[in-house]
């Protein structure tokens, strides 16, 4: 029953923090939340007796995919809407035009 | 490993909902993000996220009810009638690896991209060559 309450948990767990690195404008937040989906996709890979697949997403998923993005993120913009207000600006001015 | 044979074999149901539909749910969520999030590296996260429930469906459909790991032992010859399927196995641990290359490619294709015209917005990026 212990192992029953703790697959359901790391199930909400794994949609919530799905759902958190979708809808988070700060994108460095968006890029852990990805970590943590694989962190918990992990022991899901161990739990349905996938032990090398585990390790792997563990090492990939976790590590090598977070760091890269941060590097990407260093390179280019952490806002997600930090050019959406020029845009949408410009755009009514056009219409009033 | 942990043996959660029993566990497994008494609530069978509820655990298969709950993989399979985790599963289903990071694929859809994912999919939005792909076609309706403006932010190159949010796109980019979403394809990530897609591809982490696409595992998780492949291990899950390979899964066998009471299966052990898909490991040959000494004094345990007989591992192939109880473990579970390692096709799916195999399968995703190259797909990850796959994964990973895509993720980086398309990454560097997004500082080029930022780099040239100075946003990471799909609605500024109108100009077909660049």
């Amino acid at each position: 029953m212990v192992l029953l309450i703790f697959l359901i948990a790391m199930a909400v767990i794994l949609i919530v923090a799905a759902i958190y690195s979708i809808v988070q404008k700060d994108l460095l937040f968006a890029v852990l939340g990805t970590g943590v989906v694989s962190l918990i996709l992990s022991v899901f890979f161990y739990i349905l007796q996938a032990p090398d697949v585990a390790i792997t997403e563990a090492a990939i998923g976790i590590a090598l995919t977070t760091i890269i993005f941060i590097i990407t993120i260093r390179n280019t913009t952490r806002d997600e809407d930090k050019y959406n207000d020029d845009y949408i600006n410009r755009f009514k001015s056009d219409k009033d035009a | 490993m942990i043996d959660f044979h029993t566990i497994f074999e008494q609530y069978k149901e509820i655990i298969s909902i709950a993989v399979y539909g985790t599963a289903v749910f990071l694929i859809i969520i994912g999919l939005y993000a792909v076609l309706l999030k403006k932010h190159l590296v949010k796109i980019v996260i979403g394809l990530s996220i897609m591809d982490a429930g696409i595992h998780l469906l492949f291990v899950a459909v390979g899964y066998i009810s009471g299966g052990t790991a898909p490991i040959f032992s000494p004094g345990n010859e007989n591992a192939a009638n109880t473990m579970v399927d390692p096709v799916p196995q195999a399968l995703v641990l190259t797909a990850i690896v796959i994964g990973f290359a895509v993720t980086a490619l398309a990454l560097s294709l997004v500082i080029r991209l930022y780099k040239h015209h100075h946003t990471a917005n799909i609605d500024q990026l109108k100009s077909l060559k660049w």
